[in-house]
C-alpha cells in the first residue's frame, strides 16, 4: 500500500531506476481495484490481462536496454470517453453499450507510444454532461473520501480512481470543469490545458468548441508527465494548435521569480462555502509567503458565464449527438411505426434525462427565430469573457480562485435541480469559453473531511510556467499526501 | 396567353478528387461494394473529426474562376442539421451565409440569338451525401444505405432566375458542364451522378389588365440528365398554365409556399413530393470542428494560372485560326477538351484545318461511335491521322486512298499494334497507294489502254464528243497505274483523243 501512496512522479522515478517494476506497480494498482471498486464505481471496463501484457513489454523493453518512453510502465486510467481501439467506449451511455471503436484517439496513440500502461475505462455522466457522475447511464461513483459523496464529474471515475489510488494517473476531458471539479471534489490535481493543445481526434464530442482533454494525477509531475505525453499539433485535428508543444518537465521544480496573481473581483459571491473561502484565503496566503504580488483583477462579463455556456454547450451537443439516430451503429429501438418513429423511439430509449435536456436546449437555441437572441448572442458574450482574460492576464501572470464554490456534495443532493448542479461550473467554465489553462490542486480539507481544491487559471499556451506555479504551491504544502482512508486500508 | 417563364438552376457538381471532402478516403464510383469506401469520418464514427482537403477546395475555386465568380477572401463551414438515413451525422457540412465564392455568369444564346448573360448566385463547396437504396421488388424489404459517396465533394452552383426557356437551361448546363470539363474540375458524368439539378420554376403570366401574375414556384428535384430538365420545365409550363387558369393563385397569396416536385421521366411529367414545403429549419450554425478558409489574393493568382483556355474562347479561337465552320467547332468543341485537343494537333501537322475537322467529325467520330470505344483508346493518334492528311493536303494521297489506309491502320491499331506516323507510308507503299505524279507513264498507259481492240468503240464515241464513254477507260488506266490521280487521267485521255 505504502507504493500507492507514493505520488506518481515519484513513481514515474523508481520505474525508471528499476525500484519497481510496471508488473508490480500495474499488479497492485489491479488489486486495489479488486479490493474497492465495488464499492467505488469508478470503472466501467478494466482489462486486467491487456493491462499486465503492456506491462509485461514495457519491463521486458527496460530490461533488453532499449530505449523506452517517458510513462513507461506507469497505469494510467482512461475516461471512457477517449476511443481506444479493441477497447469498449460507451461514454456512460445506453446507447453505446457494446461500441468498440475500430481506431484509436490520437490522444491514447501517443500514451501508447510513450509506453503507459492502459489500465481501463473510467465512468462518467453521461456524453460527458454533468458534475456528479450520476448522470451515468451505467452505475454512481462514490466519492473515495465519502462515500455518501459524489466524485463530481463528469469525468468522476478518473477522479476517483486516482483519488482512490487505484490508477496514480488518469485521462479526462474538460468542458466546462469536468476534469477540475472532480480533482477538487477528490483530493487530487487536475489540468484542463489550452484549447487545442490536445488533440480532441477520438474524444467523443460532447461541445466541440470547449472540450478539452487533459491530465489527473496524484501529484504535479506525473500530471505534467502525462501532459507533456498527450499534447501537440495533430493533423487529424484542424483546431489543433500549430505550434511546438512546451516542455514541462525540465525546469517543473524551479520556483518562479516576481510572480503576480490576480483574485477575482466578481469572484467574491455569497454561495461559497466557508471552509473554501477559508482554504483559498490560505491557498493565497500561502503565494504570498513564497513572494508573490496578490492584485485584484475583474473578470465584468463572468456573472453572464454559466448562461453563455448553458447556450453554447447544449446548441454544439445538440449537433454532435444528431449522429446517435439509431441506423448505422448503437443502440437501435426494436418497435417503431416509421422512420421517425424509429429515430424518436431509438434516442428516447438510448439517451438518459439529462442528455435530452441538452439536446432540447441546444435544439432551442439553434432554431429559427431564436438563434439571434440566444446562440449568436451568447457567442459575442463569449467574445467578451474571453477579452476580459486577456486583459486581466496584462496585469496577472494567473488567476487564483476556489475551484468550486462547495466541497463534494451528497450524491442525490442536486440531481433534481439541474440550475443549482449548473452554478457548480461557475469558477470552471470561464477557462472552456476563454480557451485558456487552468489546473485545480490539493488546498485543504473541509470540515467534514472532504477535500478542497485550489483552481489557478494562465493565459493561453502557458501550461509549462502553470505547472511551475502549481508546483510552488505543492512544495511548500502537504494537502497532495492526504489519502483518503478507503485508499490506505 | 402572353407569359414569361422564370426559371433558375442549382447544379450539383462532383469535383474530381481523388479523396473526400474531410478525409482521405478514395471517392472513386464504387456502387458494386456498397460502404467499403467508408473511413470512421465518413459513417459518422464517435470521436472522428473533419480535417478539410485543401486541393478539393482549390479545385473549386479554379470552377468558380471559369463561372467568372468573384472568390471570397474568408469563408467558414456551417452544418446543416437535419435527420435521413443516407446522412450519418446527422448534419451536412455546407457554407451557409458566407459561400466561397459569388456574383458570376455563363453566356447563352437567347431565342434571337444574341448573346445573354445568366447570372450566377453563388458558388459554395459541400459534402455528399450517401445513398439511400429501397427495395423496388414490391415485398416491402429494408431500404439498405450505400456510404461510399458520403463525403465527396460537391460545388453547387446556384443561378439568379435568367433562364426563361427549357433551350437556355440546356444551354446553360452545356455550357456549365463544357467549362467544368475542360478544367478538369468535375467529370460531369450524370450516369455516376456527378452532376445532378435541380429547377425553380415559375411563369409570369400578363393578365387582361395587364399586371403581371408570378405562378407559385416549383422546385422539382433531382433531375439527373439533361433532357430530363428541359423535359421537366416543358412539362411544368403547361400545368402552371393550366393549374392558373383554373385557380388563378399567385406566388405571394396568403399560403402559398414553394412546392417541391419530383420528376418521372418515363411519363415525361413532374409529381408533387411534399405537399408543400413545411419550412424546413435546418438549424445552421458555424461548424465547431472546422477552422475558417482562408485564400489571398496571390493564392487566388496562382490558381488562375494553372486555367486552361474555357471553351467558349477556344472555340472563338478556333473558329478563326482553322477557319472552320460553327457546325465543325460545336462538334469538336462540345464533344471534349480531348476531342479539342485531338484536333487541333491533328491540323498542326496536316497544315489544313478544314481538312482535319472533316476526319475528326466524320470519320474518327463515326468509328468511336460505331465501336463503342472512346477517344482515348481510338488508336489512330493525330501524329498518325496529321501525317496522312498532310499527304492528302500535298496531293500525295488521294481522299479515297485515305480513307483506304484509315481503315487498314485502324484494323492494325485495334490489333494492338502501336502506330507511328512510319506506318502511314508503309501502307501506302505496300499498297501502291501513292499518288503517281510522273505524267511519262500515265501517258504511256493511256495509249496503251486506248490502243486496245476492246476500247475502240468508247475511243470513236469519245471523239464524237460523248464524254461519258471516257468511265471505262479512265478504269481501266487507274487499274493499271494505282495512286494516279482520276482527274488528271480524265484529263489526259480527253487531250489525247483529241489529238488521235
Amino acid at each position: 500500500m505504502s507504493i500507492l501512496s507514493t505520488g506518481a512522479g515519484e513513481l514515474l522515478g523508481q520505474l525508471n531506476k528499476g525500484e519497481i517494476s510496471s508488473v508490480e506497480l500495474t499488479q497492485l494498482c489491479l488489486d486495489q481495484i479488486s479490493a474497492h471498486d465495488d464499492q467505488l464505481g469508478a470503472f466501467l471496463h478494466v482489462d486486467q490481462e491487456f493491462a499486465l501484457e503492456q506491462a509485461k513489454s514495457v519491463d521486458l523493453k527496460r530490461a533488453s536496454g532499449e530505449n523506452v518512453g517517458p510513462l513507461a510502465g506507469i497505469p494510467v486510467a482512461v475516461k471512457d470517453v477517449v476511443c481506444q481501439k479493441c477497447q469498449p467506449c460507451t461514454c456512460g451511455s445506453q446507447y453505446l453499450k457494446g461500441f468498440i471503436p475500430p481506431y484509436s484517439a490520437t490522444s491514447i496513440e501517443k500514451l501508447q507510444a510513450a509506453d503507459a500502461v492502459l489500465l481501463g475505462r473510467t465512468n462518467m455522466d453521461e456524453f460527458a454532461m454533468g458534475s456528479s457522475t450520476e448522470n451515468s447511464s451505467y452505475q454512481k461513483t462514490y466519492n473515495p473520501w465519502n462515500l455518501d459523496y459524489a466524485p463530481g464529474g463528469s469525468s468522476g471515475g478518473s477522479a476517483a480512481a486516482v483519488g482512490a489510488r487505484m490508477a496514480p494517473l488518469a485521462v479526462g476531458s474538460d468542458t466546462g470543469g469536468s476534469i477540475r471539479q472532480p480533482a477538487s471534489f477528490c483530493g487530487i490535481v487536475g489540468m484542463k490545458p489550452t484549447y487545442g493543445r490536445v488533440s480532441r481526434y477520438g474524444l467523443v464530442a460532447f461541445a466541440s468548441s470547449l472540450d478539452q482533454i487533459g491530465p489527473f494525477g496524484s501529484d504535479i509531475t506525473g500530471t505534467a508527465a502525462l501532459l507533456q505525453s498527450m499534447m501537440g499539433h495533430d493533423s487529424l485535428d484542424s483546431t489543433s494548435i500549430n505550434k511546438p508543444a512546451p516542455d514541462l518537465l525540465t525546469d517543473l521544480d524551479k520556483p518562479l521569480d516576481g510572480l503576480k496573481i490576480g483574485i477575482v473581483k466578481e469572484f467574491q459571491t455569497d454561495g461559497i462555502d466557508e471552509d473554501v473561502l477559508k482554504a483559498t484565503e490560505e491557498a493565497i496566503g500561502v503565494y504570498r509567503s513564497l513572494g508573490a504580488e496578490i492584485k485584484e483583477v475583474s473578470l465584468p462579463h463572468a456573472r453572464y458565464g454559466v448562461a453563455t455556456y448553458y447556450i453554447i454547450a447544449p446548441a454544439e451537443a445538440s449537433s454532435n449527438l444528431s449522429r446517435y439516430d439509431g441506423v448505422h451503429y448503437g443502440h437501435r429501438a426494436e418497435e417503431f411505426k416509421d422512420l421517425t418513429d424509429m429515430y424518436r423511439q431509438t434516442r428516447e430509449e438510448g439517451f438518459g434525462p439529462e442528455v435530452k435536456r441538452r439536446i432540447m436546449m441546444g435544439t432551442y437555441t439553434l432554431s429559427a427565430g431564436y438563434i439571434d437572441a440566444y446562440y449568436v448572442k451568447a457567442l459575442k458574450v463569449r467574445r467578451l469573457i474571453r477579452a476580459d482574460y486577456d486583459k486581466a492576464f496584462e496585469e496577472v501572470d494567473f488567476i487564483a480562485s476556489p475551484a468550486c464554490p462547495t466541497p463534494a456534495f451528497k450524491i442525490g443532493e442536486l440531481i433534481d435541480d439541474p440550475l443549482a448542479m449548473y452554478l457548480s461550473d461557475m469558477f470552471t467554465l470561464g477557462a472552456n469559453l476563454a480557451g485558456i489553462p487552468g489546473i485545480s490542486i490539493p488546498a485543504g480539507i473541509s470540515s467534514e473531511g472532504l477535500p478542497i481544491g485550489l483552481q489557478l487559471l494562465g493565459p493561453p499556451l502557458e501550461e509549462a510556467r502553470l505547472l511551475r506555479a502549481a508546483r510552488m504551491f505543492e512544495q511548500t504544502t502537504d494537502w497532495h499526501q492526504k489519502i483518503p482512508e478507503l485508499a490506505a486500508q | 396567353m402572353d407569359y414569361k417563364i422564370v426559371i433558375g438552376l442549382e447544379v450539383h457538381v462532383q469535383l474530381l478528387t481523388q479523396t473526400k471532402l474531410f478525409t482521405a478516403c478514395t471517392t472513386a464510383f464504387n456502387p458494386d461494394a456498397p460502404n467499403t469506401q467508408t473511413q470512421p469520418l465518413c459513417i459518422a464514427l464517435p470521436g472522428t473529426l473533419p480535417v478539410l482537403n485543401r486541393h478539393a477546395y482549390e479545385l473549386a475555386v479554379k470552377a468558380a474562376l471559369g463561372l467568372n465568380c468573384s472568390i471570397a477572401k474568408f469563408t467558414k463551414w456551417d452544418r446543416k442539421q437535419y435527420f435521413y438515413p443516407d446522412l450519418p451525422k446527422g448534419y451536412q457540412i455546407s457554407q451557409f451565409d458566407m459561400p466561397m465564392s459569388y456574383d458570376g455568369w455563363l453566356e447563352v444564346d437567347d431565342s434571337d440569338g444574341n448573346k445573354k448573360k445568366i447570372r450566377i448566385l453563388r458558388a459554395h463547396l459541400e459534402e455528399d451525401a450517401g445513398k439511400n437504396i429501397h427495395d423496388e421488388s414490391g415485398r416491402g424489404e429494408d431500404s439498405k444505405v450505400d456510404l461510399n459517396r458520403a463525403g465527396t465533394p460537391l460545388l453547387e452552383i446556384v443561378s439568379e432566375p435568367d433562364l426563361n426557356s427549357a433551350a437556355e437551361a440546356r444551354q446553360y448546363l452545356d455550357g456549365l458542364r463544357l467549362i467544368m470539363q475542360y478544367l478538369e474540375v468535375s467529370d460531369c458524368n450524370m450516369q455516376e451522378g456527378s452532376l445532378r439539378c435541380d429547377a425553380n420554376i415559375n411563369l409570369h403570366i400578363t393578365q387582361e389588365n395587364g399586371e403581371i401574375a408570378p405562378t407559385p414556384l416549383v422546385e422539382v428535384k433531382n433531375l439527373n440528365s439533361f433532357r430530363n430538365v428541359e423535359a421537366a420545365i416543358e412539362y411544368e409550363v403547361e400545368r402552371q398554365l393550366e393549374e392558373f387558369q383554373l385557380t388563378g393563385r399567385k406566388w405571394g397569396d396568403p399560403g402559398v409556399m414553394k412546392e417541391t416536385r419530383g420528376f418521372d421521366a418515363n411519363r415525361g411529367t413532374t409529381f408533387a413530393q411534399r405537399g408543400k414545403e413545411d419550412a424546413a429549419d435546418y438549424r445552421y450554425f458555424p461548424d465547431p470542428d472546422l477552422a475558417p478558409v482562408t485564400m489571398t489574393e496571390e493564392q487566388i493568382d496562382a490558381i488562375r494560372k494553372t486555367m486552361c483556355e474555357l471553351p467558349a474562347d477556344r472555340r472563338e479561337r478556333m473558329q478563326t485560326v482553322y477557319e472552320l465552320s460553327d457546325y465543325d467547332c460545336d462538334v469538336i468543341i462540345n464533344h471534349s477538351p480531348q476531342l479539342s485537343d485531338y484536333f487541333e494537333e491533328t491540323a498542326k501537322i496536316s497544315g489544313d484545318g478544314k481538312q482535319a475537322a472533316n476526319w475528326v467529325t466524320q470519320d474518327l467520330l463515326r468509328e468511336l461511335n460505331d465501336r463503342e470505344i472512346t477517344l482515348e483508346e481510338f488508336p489512330i493518334r493525330p501524329d498518325v491521322l496529321g501525317a496522312m492528311l498532310k499527304k492528302i493536303v500535298d496531293g500525295d494521297l488521294t481522299v479515297k486512298s485515305g480513307r483506304e489506309v484509315f481503315g487498314i491502320l485502324l484494323a492494325e491499331g485495334l490489333d494492338g499494334k502501336e502506330l507511328s506516323p512510319a506506318d502511314v507510308d508503309r501502307v501506302i507503299n505496300d499498297k501502291g497507294l501513292a499518288v503517281v505524279k510522273d505524267t511519262g507513264a500515265i501517258e504511256a498507259t493511256i495509249r496503251e489502254v486506248l490502243a486496245r481492240e476492246q476500247n475502240a468503240k468508247s475511243v470513236e464515241d469519245l471523239k464524237g464528243g460523248k464524254q461519258q464513254a471516257a468511265g471505262p477507260l479512265i478504269g481501266q488506266v487507274m487499274k493499271e497505274v494505282k495512286g494516279a490521280d482520276a482527274k488528271m487521267v480524265r484529263e489526259m485521255i480527253l487531250e489525247i483523243v483529241q489529238k488521235l
